[in-house]
């Protein structure tokens, strides 16, 4: 059914069709729509599971920990603090190998406080060892928490869509919304193949001195490299019952381009007006959007990047003490001994700020000059004395 | 308030149930289901008040634990004591994993009991929050606190569930300290403020009790809490023989009381014929040791002050 819906409503309605059975939320803007739908859907008995409204981001996750273990499909959704306090329950809910799907929407991190969008809390949070998606689109939200669960029930390992904060979650899109037989089909029901059942007791959580811990690690980033074939397949059947596919990168127009710029989330949509305006004034860009940031798209990266002279990163997030995003940093590495191409990172958007059209065209020039001439790694743009820079 | 008196020790009983370790023996069932070989010190009281529980509980459970003692010593991975299920997640959140526990199984239709088995830190400190969550929510849940009055598992660090008095290392004696200068926490009344139908507090000294009370817990609808005293040799200096007679002696000297909280109605369970004094409970631990008279008289003073107030009321 095509409709026109708030970001946050496409979320509730995949999370519905996805038949989760325990919800558990704490309240932070721009998360709050999220999990009013999902209430309303649970109080009107349109969505047969248990909400439960917890004191905090931390109990939030950990209610979905104790969930999933039982073997229960288990839901919650956050922002920015609510990450960051979650942060411990991250890491166990992913080495105890638990299948739980969050939906971040994206917003600074404090301090100073703002309830804005940028990237800076789910980047932060790359290395805990749970799947991670930047989606561009309302439509992209709604089917990569579907494609969340079954990615992560046949890996066993917690996946986070990530989802810019007001720009998707407080935006109306036409959204089409499958049908739940179709859902069904494409995602069974969850039957973990170990669970806290008396009929037969295990162990969940145990303490692993250091003659264990680290088989446990090397087994779970095994799991990781296996979740990006598994999201590649999975995204291609997909694609086969509904018709879209989103791949682990998207490529815009990159096979003439003379630059190119890489992005993720809901920029990306920006970029690809910037890309077309600029194509008409002769100037041949593009743009990669990286759709699945972790485990990383390393070959995909490189096949799509190295042969360029000039590569910009532009991303709202910023390292602290090393400069540029993680991004940046990630793709730069990725292109480590195959390419010697140039990689500018542009930290942008940072609480919110505004990207308009002419600063992506700016990014764009520089990528241009540094062709011909010396320009720094990192620049930040869209601040005020950002030309100093 | 009735009382019956116990035909061995003569002590007054407000239930029919005797205090005596051997009838509390002879009445359990045989079936461990916390396994020997865990790495507990000897003649800890935290892992008795385990093994009991489970006993109480039968098989049809799912135990959660936040970190801490009986965490550490029962999950040495490859090994497990645990003959039921079991999961621990982190300190601070064993209240909101086992809502999680018990709402999958509502979800599922299953009737398994869901029983938390948290130390004093992870109930009365870092996870009062998460358990205050759990506990106003109404989620159906037992959750046990074993008060060894202290952070054990790190060495013996002050908890808010640290007595008047104690040496811990982290509140040690000095030329300006007698320990530490707060009374414990008051958890039970705590739990008991949030309108659950079952709240109890007990001792590992007498088991019977104590086993009586999970059952109960266990067998109400909604929250429960237990608040059981684990002596603990290693962190209160006191021989590993002696843990089940300081856990009496915390009781027979009034230092410690025995009551049930049902639907918001208080009971004393035991009242000690003739209340020792507490020096003498005192006196047998290294951590108390070294508190002058005055802070001793202080402490009985102030224990005399409570059951003057609880003897009155009865």
């Amino acid at each position: 059914m095509r409709d026109i819906v708030e970001g946050s409503r496409a979320v509730a309605e995949a999370v519905k069709l996805c038949r989760a059975k325990v919800i558990s939320a704490y309240p932070i803007t721009p998360q709050t729509h999220i999990v009013e739908y999902l209430a309303e859907f649970v109080a009107n008995g349109e969505l047969d599971a248990e909400f439960v409204r917890v004191e905090s981001e931390h109990s939030a996750l950990s209610v979905c920990v104790g969930a999933s273990a039982t073997g229960v499909r288990t839901f919650t959704a956050t922002s920015s603090q609510g990450l960051a306090l979650m942060f411990e329950v991250l890491f166990i809910a992913s080495g105890l190998r638990l299948p739980i799907v969050m939906v971040n929407a994206n917003r600074a991190l404090s301090a100073p406080i703002s309830i804005w969008n940028d990237q800076s809390d789910s980047t932060a949070v790359r290395d805990c060892g749970w799947i991670q998606v930047y989606v561009e689109t309302n439509q992209e939200a709604l089917d990569s928490v579907i494609q969340a669960y079954k990615v992560a029930e046949k890996v066993l390992l917690p996946f986070m869509v990530c989802m810019d904060g007001f720009v998707l979650t407080h935006t109306y899109e036409p959204v089409d919304i499958p049908d739940q037989r179709l859902v069904d089909d494409y995602l069974p029901e969850y039957d973990p193949p170990i669970k806290l059942d008396p009929e037969n007791p295990v162990t969940i959580g145990p303490i692993a001195d250091p003659n264990y811990y680290m088989e446990f690690k090397l087994v779970q980033d095994e799991a990781m490299n296996e979740a990006k074939r598994v999201l590649k397949d999975e995204d291609e059947k997909f694609g086969e019952i509904f018709g879209r596919r989103y791949g682990l990168i998207e490529e815009y127009r990159t096979d003439d381009a003379d630059v190119v710029l890489v992005t993720m989330g809901s920029l990306a949509g920006t970029i690809k007006d910037v890309v077309d305006r600029m194509r008409e004034k002769g100037k041949n860009v593009g743009l990669v959007r990286v759709r699945l940031y972790r485990p990383f798209p390393k070959d995909e990266i490189v096949r799509a990047l190295k042969d360029f002279e000039v590569i910009g990163v532009i991303e709202k997030d910023n390292c602290f003490g090393f400069g540029g995003g993680a991004l940046f940093h990630d793709v730069r590495s990725a292109l480590y001994g195959k390419s010697n191409a140039k990689v500018i990172g542009f930290v942008a958007g940072l609480g919110g700020r505004d990207i308009p059209y002419w600063d992506i065209e700016k990014a764009y020039e520089m990528c241009y000059e540094a062709r011909v001439k010396e320009v720094p790694d990192v620049v930040w743009i869209g601040v005020r004395d950002w030309f100093r820079r | 308030m009735l009382f019956v008196r116990c035909k061995e020790c003569g002590a007054k009983l407000s239930a029919s149930r005797c205090f005596e370790f051997k009838l509390a023996v002879n009445n359990l069932p045989d079936e461990e289901l916390l396994s020997y070989g865990h790495r507990a010190c000897s003649g800890c009281g935290a892992i008795i008040a385990v093994r009991l529980a489970l006993k109480a509980s039968g098989r049809d459970v799912i135990v959660v634990q936040p970190t801490g003692c009986m965490e550490v010593v029962t999950t040495p991975y490859p090994e497990t004591s645990w003959k039921v299920p079991y999961i621990h997640v982190a300190f601070e959140n064993a209240g909101a994993v086992a809502s999680g526990v018990w709402r999958a199984l509502k979800v599922l239709g299953k009737k398994t009991k869901v029983l938390v088995i948290g130390g004093d830190g992870g109930t009365v400190d870092i996870g009062l929050q998460a358990l205050s969550g759990a506990l106003e929510r109404g989620e159906n849940i037992t959750y046990i606190c074993y008060d060894n009055e202290a952070y054990m598992n790190t060495g013996v660090q002050r908890s808010g569930a640290t007595p008047f008095g104690a040496v811990t290392t982290t509140s040690p004696a000095g030329k300006l300290s007698f320990g530490e200068d707060r009374p414990k926490k008051d958890m039970p009344h705590i739990v008991a403020s949030h309108n659950v139908p079952y709240v109890a507090t007990a001792s590992v000294g007498y088991p019977m009790d104590y086993v009586e009370k999970v059952k109960k817990a266990l067998s109400v609808e909604g929250p429960s809490y237990i608040h059981v005293l684990t002596p603990c040799p290693t962190g209160w200096g006191f021989d590993s023989s002696k843990s089940i007679e300081l856990g009496k002696l915390a009781v027979d000297t009034g230092m410690w009381i025995l009551y049930e909280i049902e639907n918001g109605v208080e009971k004393i369970n035991y009242i000690p014929t003739k209340r020792k004094p507490v020096v003498e409970y005192l006196k047998a631990q290294r951590r108390f040791r070294h508190l002058s008279d005055d802070i001793i008289s202080k402490i009985q003073e102030e224990v005399d002050r409570v059951w003057e107030r609880i003897l009155k009321s009865t």
